[in-house]
């Protein structure tokens, strides 16, 4: 389904009332301290939708930085185990930008995988993605190298793209699309205007389906490996930042008496990350850590998820405290494997 | 600029160094990225500028980078002060590594051992601009209750990436306090607690021994200025310990050392 009507910027704050109203909590792009983030809005007022990224992604709302599982409690002999249900209010994510509307589907395929995830399953299901175009990009966007663009629909319900300064067309997209616009329908008014502005300019850089064919054949090139990697400091900006890396720990903590169990997020960068409890560990260095984390994204998860593991946001290399540009890596490393035949 | 391209070049082709650590222009103009060179024709490559404020000595200690052989490393004022708080801490020999000195007016220096880095270092100017100082004043005249808030807010964002450990020359725990968890010594989870008690512990442990490189707060893809509270503790083990950390290749740092003639009754 598809259908169009106009969005008036000036119409935003009603927007955000209506769905408030109706028990929606609503996330959007806000600037704060010189950072623009996805936060919790109940008006239009610190919006800040010309952004070209936000500092993290928006994956935060159906997979928390950490989250409590269970709790436990002991009490002379007696001991509880209380369950913490999964907390998924219904939520509009409004305003985020084709690559991260992009990232649901990596994050579905994975979750929802075999037994599926108690915890991020029933945000998926509570979750309406309002899109909006990239007016803007940067030198570390390639979302076209990946399959997407800045004006790519998959993963919205409604994708708002803007005509003028004061005006954007929404297409609706879904049934999800369309409930959303009945929660507010004095925001949107029919029609669906002149062309939209153009979007950013996003040239692609690599083919992505060639580079998951030919990564394999890379595996064994030490020397690759390494070169892209021997400044790699091994921390988990990279894959916090990210809006489909999913590696997750479950942690007890606390005291013997009073205990939780916590999943947080990790990160394959991390030396302890395939520690084995005997001391081995099979990927001892970091170079054999950065190629997992290329292999996971660019050739298995396509293999067996039928999915890449990246969007190409570029927030992964704005992040890096060592200037590891995932871009500039992948563009490499199609060009080796190209190079090899 | 030449200079260090010159002096690099010549190392390597001289066989005294097999690698020298270095800087290469990154991704845009406001970055620089470390650089590895191992062959003459590459050091044309190296540069250093204004961009270059990660404290590249936290490669010396990366078995990647340790099996390439001998390093020269380009050292800003902080690195050469790491130089000589690793070999305080027996984490370098006093041979192992050729310091390129870039001094703040551009300046490059060979120095070959660690005796001629401590009386590098010593000529250098010390202590905090004036900017540092009046930030660090701003912080300590908010009333205790702001001050607080001011230091929730920004632990707040803190989601454990540990950048700031990885970048940290001087956190080179192989296994760190926060990945131990039997017992489990600091909340895993990034929440008030957990985030308070991380960011809190690894200043503590840096206490005396951090030279102020800010590479942490460079690292921090939330932005946090972790910096701020080394630079406090570090005033606080002068003041207290009579310890700067990186003027001595020699020199005991005071949250591990013991003497009998301590002034605590308890630690005797």
């Amino acid at each position: 389904m598809s259908e169009t009507r106009i969005l008036n910027r000036a119409a935003l704050g009603e927007l955000i009332a209506a769905l408030t109203a109706a028990g929606q909590r609503v996330l959007a792009p806000v600037e704060d301290d010189g950072r623009v983030e996805f936060r919790e809005v109940t008006d239009a007022d610190r919006l800040a939708l010309d952004y070209v990224q936000t500092v993290t992604s928006a994956k935060a709302v159906v997979f928390p930085r950490f989250e409590r599982m269970l709790r436990f409690a002991m009490r002379g002999k007696d001991v509880t185990v209380e369950e913490v249900p999964p907390a998924s209010p219904p939520t509009v994510l409004l305003g985020a930008h084709p690559c991260d509307a992009a990232s649901f589907a990596t994050l579905r395929a994975v979750f929802t995988w075999d037994s599926g995830d108690a915890y991020c399953e029933p945000k998926l299901a509570a979750l309406t993605v309002v899109g909006l175009s990239c007016a803007r990009g940067d030198d570390f966007c390639f979302c076209t190298s990946v399959g997407g663009g800045p004006a790519d629909a998959r993963g919205c319900d409604i994708l708002l793209s803007a005509l003028d300064e004061k005006t954007y067309r929404a297409e609706i997209l879904t049934e999800r699309g369309r409930a959303l616009v009945d929660l507010a329908p004095g925001a949107f008014q029919p029609g669906a205007g002149a062309k939209p502005r153009p979007v950013a300019a996003i040239l692609p850089r690599f083919a992505a389906a060639e580079l998951t064919e030919k990564l394999p054949e890379l595996f064994g090139d030490a020397s690759v490996w390494r070169q892209q990697s021997l400044r790699c400091l091994g921390c988990g900006s990279c894959a916090y930042v990210c809006p489909t890396c999913t590696c997750f720990d479950i942690q007890d903590e606390r005291s013997r008496y009073d205990a939780m169990r916590v999943r947080t997020w990790d990160a394959c960068g991390f030396g302890h990350f395939t520690l084995h409890a005997s001391g081995h560990n099979p990927r001892g260095k970091q170079s054999e850590r950065w190629r997992q984390r290329v292999m996971h994204k660019f050739a298995y998860q396509p293999a067996r998820l039928q999915v890449l593991g990246c969007v190409g946001c570029g927030r992964c290399s704005r992040s890096c405290p060592v200037d590891m540009n995932l871009g500039e890596h992948l563009e490499r490393l199609a060009a080796t494997a190209a190079g090899s035949e | 600029m030449d200079t260090l391209q010159t002096f690099a070049s010549a190392k390597l082709a001289a066989g005294e160094v097999k690698i020298v650590i270095g800087y290469q222009a990154g991704s845009d103009a406001t970055r620089a990225r470390p650089a590895f060179v191992s062959d003459t024709a590459e050091a044309a490559s190296l540069i250093y500028d204004d961009r270059c404020r990660q404290n590249l000595a936290v490669y010396l200690l990366k078995p990647e980078v340790r099996a390439a052989g001998r390093a020269a490393v380009v050292c800003g004022p902080a690195t050469l002060r790491t130089l000589l708080q690793y070999a305080a801490e027996n984490r370098i020999a006093a041979d192992a590594v050729v310091a390129i000195a870039v001094d703040a007016d551009g300046t490059v220096t060979e120095l070959a051992d660690l005796e001629a880095v401590e009386t590098h270092v010593a000529r250098q100017p010390r202590g905090l601009t004036p900017e540092q100082q009046a930030e660090i004043d701003r912080i300590d005249a908010l009333p205790l209750g702001e001050r607080w808030q001011w230091w929730s807010r920004e632990l707040g964002r803190c989601f454990k990436c540990y950048a700031c450990r990885a970048a940290c020359p001087l956190c080179y725990c192989s296994r760190c306090i926060t990945d131990v968890n039997q017992p489990q010594w600091i909340p895993v989870a990034a929440d008030p607690l957990g985030n308070l008690e991380w960011n809190v512990v690894r200043a503590m442990h840096l206490a005396g021994r951090c030279v102020d490189c800010g590479s942490c707060a460079e690292a921090c893809p939330q932005g946090i200025r972790i910096d701020l509270l080394n630079r406090v503790l570090a005033r606080e083990a002068v003041v207290d310990f009579g310890v700067a950390a990186g003027v001595s290749r020699r020199k005991d740092y005071a949250l591990a050392s013991f003497k009998p003639d301590d002034k605590e009754e308890f630690i005797r």
